[in-house]
């Protein structure tokens, strides 16, 4: 079950494991060096967003009939659609034409959508084994563990971890932290399942609906082998990743390679637009696509919230994050960590098993400043902040007013009246200032890691008064 | 204004009289900053009014999901600045939620909206206003001095007020300014993520810190309040030698020859 | 009601306005492509960058360089695509044709097939990208499975950007069943940001630039 409701306890594991927070501090530096060097030119990085902001804009404004076009033209060209409004259904539905298939096993590329409707979990209900194929997804796996970010999985885990796990969990292999031999162990073992497996499962970076077709891109080819060769292809997606026009597909798969990982390219762009058909040799003879509300309808109702679906699952902006380089992913308990979690999360879980990660951010604004589509991200959580503090106008999100503590409610309510009241915070500006010296040593969790706070003799008020 | 610095905004000519808004911070802990911003304001020939009825933004309930109660201490401010002149901030955060916030703040409340959106727009952070509308010229007297700079993230991304500071610093002979690493990391302050959060806050005030005392400045300058009082409250409890000044402080003293 | 019906009712019911189509950055339009490098000079540039090794035959025999490779990197057996014509040298890897269905030689081909051999459709300059358009012609598992990948690319074949491809191509009536793009061997940095190559794919890729290479029944 995801949930942010152990978040404290277990961002402070990480705060205070040095190990653990050197790896992010490094790993995140290396992204944000690498993306940088993408984005040289202010200017044209500037319209460059304009237009991915844009597009996904244009395309969300769209969104009903897109979706129906989609499923016109991936029909017509012999994919079949299927709709999920929950994460139940989505796993019904993959069980379901696996078992058809007759498959005891689902290899996986990597689909974080899988992940936020447990797919791994329902298959196992089903007697069906589940095989993460992705690098870092696969190392993940194998430590029974979930990822800790979007795009590189692994990246909490050091390679000497990650060869301890190999020579412990995969036979007949001896302990080695060169990466070139690790990986080329993944390789083998994963080569295997992917020439056996009856089905491939992937994520969708984009779907066109002009011409029906799913775009996949990937650096490892793992994603390719997922859709290629077994007999059954299974793509899952959320229903906002939907684009009108083929040439929509350029500046939106520039913008997510940059951001992600730096590159201006993946290795593979994979356009897959239909089953083997007569004639060719290779390729799928069943595709299916999944399309899995949980939850982004809701999102969409409201016109401020719905700016959350322009994301494209780049990761800048957990690469950019100061709360998430000091805690990694884990922490958050939800699919999504950083940012992008924290404004999706609440849609699709509810804020009552969400309600500590709108407030973990200093608002800071970097999430913002990076996201290649322009998502208002500190402004969103401000706007989540108040439904979970059970006062906005209309509760839009499932468990409004899931973070209210007694406590900061009368806190706040008080501030109000002082600061709202100007006779009555002249008084007490005067008391605490005249009384400075009862400011208490201990205050709160400031002091834990602060000096205490200590008013100054006489206000500012009073001094410029004197000034006249 | 989440996404990036907003359009480029035109500045008016240098005015006869402004306001200060103070802050609520300076208010009751750092006044000597608000003083000294009168004065270095008053330097340029302009008279200063400061409306003794002004207490605070009303950010701190606004970020914290509390709107009501952050709209009824904002529009306690609406009406203390009557006539058409600019009205200065000596905090980028806070000029930032006055100029930029309010009107999201009172989207909903069309009594209070028209006022606030034109008071905002007379909103100037302190070293914007001292260097796009003054054209200020600091003649520095004070000896040689390193010191380190720090902006509040949304001043620094909403508003580009870390090339104010830093041209205001610049102008003075004797000022070395260091560099510090990863200069836009946020310090970990964020209102009341201080204390809802208070794990992650003081992990990234202590990185701010070691980033801050490895530049060897001897002094740091920053126009944030909010900013300042967790620096300074965590340098302390470090035990460094370090402290951080107001901006506005450390620049009247270098034209009095104090800092 | 189903599933779908329920999601496009509410998605219906947000009542959200259209908006204007989005207006693309120069280089995102036909023609678009920034001067100034020739293309194949930025393709070349471009897949080095990505580790790729480029042999510019255009002068030679490129069966000369593959010959020359296969000897270098100890290639014993070359798979080919279906139909395609090419004679065995002497010292020279077995020759063998993709023309059967992947299903009845899977081992051979994920077991003891050292390199494939594809011939791009055409080719992106300004990513360094390899397009294989035409799945009947070039199966996909040809460029993925075996361990080195050459591929055979006539450089006029060559669109500035992916914007010019996909005007020129004609790709969108209608698309082929699947369009591979190849920039590099590949690669994975998942393991503590370390660039590994091979990861699941091909660990070496050659392009070999000739004109008029020899297609299909040559
Ligand atoms: S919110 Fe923006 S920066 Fe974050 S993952 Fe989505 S697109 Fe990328």
């Amino acid at each position: 079950m995801q949930s942010a409701l152990n978040f404290h306890r277990d961002a402070r594991a990480v705060v205070g494991n040095p190990v653990l927070r050197a790896g992010f501090r490094g790993a995140m530096d290396f992204l944000m060096a690498k993306r940088a060097a993408q984005f040289p030119d202010e200017g044209a990085f500037a319209e460059l967003r304009a237009a991915g902001e844009a597009i996904r804009r244009y395309s969300l404004a769209r969104l009903p009939d897109l979706l129906e076009q989609l499923e016109r033209n991936l029909t017509a060209n012999g994919i079949r659609v299927h709709w999920a409004e929950t994460p139940e259904e989505a796993c019904a539905l993959i069980i379901e034409i696996t078992a058809k298939a007759g498959g005891k096993l689902v290899v996986k590329g990597k689909s974080m959508v899988s992940e936020e409707v447990e797919l791994n979990h329902a298959l196992a209900g089903a007697g069906i084994d589940a095989l993460e194929s992705d690098m870092g997804e696969y190392i993940v796996q194998l430590a029974g563990e979930r990822p800790s970010h979007i795009i590189m999985p692994a990246i909490h885990k050091t390679k000497e971890e990650i060869a301890r796990l190999f020579a412990e969990k995969v036979p007949g292999v001896d302990y080695t932290d060169s990466v070139d031999a690790l990986i080329q162990i993944g390789r083998r073992v994963l080569r295997d399942k992917f020439r056996e497996t009856k089905v491939g499962l992937s994520g969708v970076n984009v779907a066109v609906a002009e011409t029906g077709t799913l775009c996949l891109v990937e650096n490892e080819g793992n994603g390719r082998m997922c859709t290629t060769v077994p007999e059954v292809h299974v793509a899952i997606t959320g229903i906002e990743k939907v684009v009108e026009k083929l040439a929509h597909v350029p500046p939106l798969m520039t913008l997510l390679t940059r951001s992600a990982t730096g590159q201006a390219v993946t290795t593979y762009f994979n356009w897959i637009s239909g089953p083997r058909r007569p004639g060719e040799l290779d390729g799928p003879r069943e595709v299916h696509l999944v399309l899995v509300d949980n939850g982004r309808s809701g999102a969409y109702a409201d016109p401020r919230f719905r700016a959350t679906l322009q994301c494209i699952r780049c990761g800048a902006c957990m690469n950019h994050c100061p709360v998430y380089t000091r805690i990694g992913g884990h922490a958050y308990g939800t699919t999504y960590p950083g940012p992008i979690g924290k404004i999706i999360s609440p849609h699709l879980l509810g804020l009552e098993a969400t309600a500590p990660l709108v407030t973990a951010s200093s608002l800071c604004g970097a999430c913002g400043e990076v996201c290649p589509v322009k998502i208002p991200i500190p402004d969103l959580l401000i706007r989540l902040r108040q439904q979970s503090q059970g006062n906005a106008a209309s509760p839009l999100i499932p468990g409004a007013g899931a973070g209210r503590k007694r406590l900061m409610a009368t806190a706040m309510g008080l501030w109000s009246r002082l600061y709202g009241d100007p006779g009555l915070y002249r008084l007490f500006a005067w008391v605490a200032t005249r009384f400075r010296f009862l400011a208490p040593s201990r205050q709160g969790a400031w002091t834990d890691s602060r000096a205490p706070l200590k008013p100054a003799a006489r206000t500012l008020g009073e001094r410029m008064a004197d000034r006249r | 204004m989440s996404t990036g610095m907003p359009p480029p905004r035109s500045y008016p000519a240098k005015p006869a009289d402004v306001y200060l808004f103070g802050t609520c911070v300076l208010d009751l802990f750092d006044p000597e900053a608000g003083v000294s911003a009168a004065a270095l304001l008053e330097r340029e020939g302009i008279r200063v009014h400061y409306p003794p009825e002004q207490t605070c933004c009303g950010q701190p309930g606004y970020t914290s999901g509390f709107p009501e109660e952050a709209r009824r201490v904002a529009a306690a401010q609406l009406s203390l600045f009557p006539e058409p002149w600019p009205v200065v901030v000596p905090s980028g955060s806070c000029a930032g939620m006055m100029r930029l916030n309010w009107p999201a703040l009172f989207a909903d409340d069309p009594q209070h909206l028209p006022a606030a959106r034109a008071v905002g727009e007379r909103v100037f952070e302190l070293t914007e206003f001292l260097v796009h509308v003054c054209g200020t010229r600091l003649d520095d007297r004070g000896g040689s001095r390193k010191v380190v700079l720090h902006t509040s993230c949304t001043a620094r991304r909403e508003m580009g007020t870390h090339l104010t500071g830093r041209a205001l610093l610049a102008q003075c002979a004797g000022v070395e300014t260091a560099q510090q690493a990863r200069e836009a990391e946020c310090c970990g302050f964020g209102g009341t993520f201080s204390v809802r959060q208070p794990d992650i806050s003081a992990a990234m005030a202590a990185d701010k810190a070691e980033a801050l005392e490895a530049t060897g400045a001897e002094v740091l300058v920053s126009a944030d309040a909010g900013c300042l009082l967790n620096i300074n409250g965590t340098l302390e409890k470090r035990g460094s030698r370090l402290r951080g000044q107001h901006i506005a402080t450390f620049l009247l003293g270098r034209l009095e020859g104090r800092s | 009601m189903t599933a779908r019906d329920r999601i496009l009712r509410r998605l219906r019911s947000a009542g959200v306005e259209a908006l204007p189509p989005p207006v693309l950055p120069a280089a995102f339009r036909v023609g678009g492509a920034l001067p100034g490098e020739a293309p194949v000079d930025a393709l070349r540039r471009n897949l080095e960058g990505a580790q790729a090794v480029v042999v510019d035959a255009r002068a030679g025999d490129w069966r000369a360089e593959l010959a020359r490779i296969c000897a270098a990197r100890g290639v014993r057996s070359l798979l080919l695509p279906p139909g395609f014509a090419l004679a065995p040298w002497p010292e020279g890897p077995a020759l063998r044709r993709f023309d059967r269905p992947i299903e009845e030689f899977k081992t051979s081909l994920f077991e003891d097939t050292d390199a494939g051999l594809t011939v791009a459709g055409c080719a992106i300059a300004d990513t360094g990208t390899l397009v294989h358009a035409d799945p009947a012609g070039q199966p996909r598992t040809l460029s993925l499975v075996p361990p080195i990948h050459f591929c055979l690319l006539d450089p006029r074949r060559l669109h500035g950007s992916l914007a010019d491809a996909i005007a020129a191509e004609g790709w969108a009536a209608p698309m082929p069943s699947n369009l591979v793009f190849v920039s590099g061997p590949s690669k994975t940095a998942d393991i503590q940001q370390t660039l590994a190559y091979g990861a699941h794919g091909p660990k070496e890729l050659y392009v070999l630039l000739a004109e008029a290479p020899a297609g299909p029944g040559e």
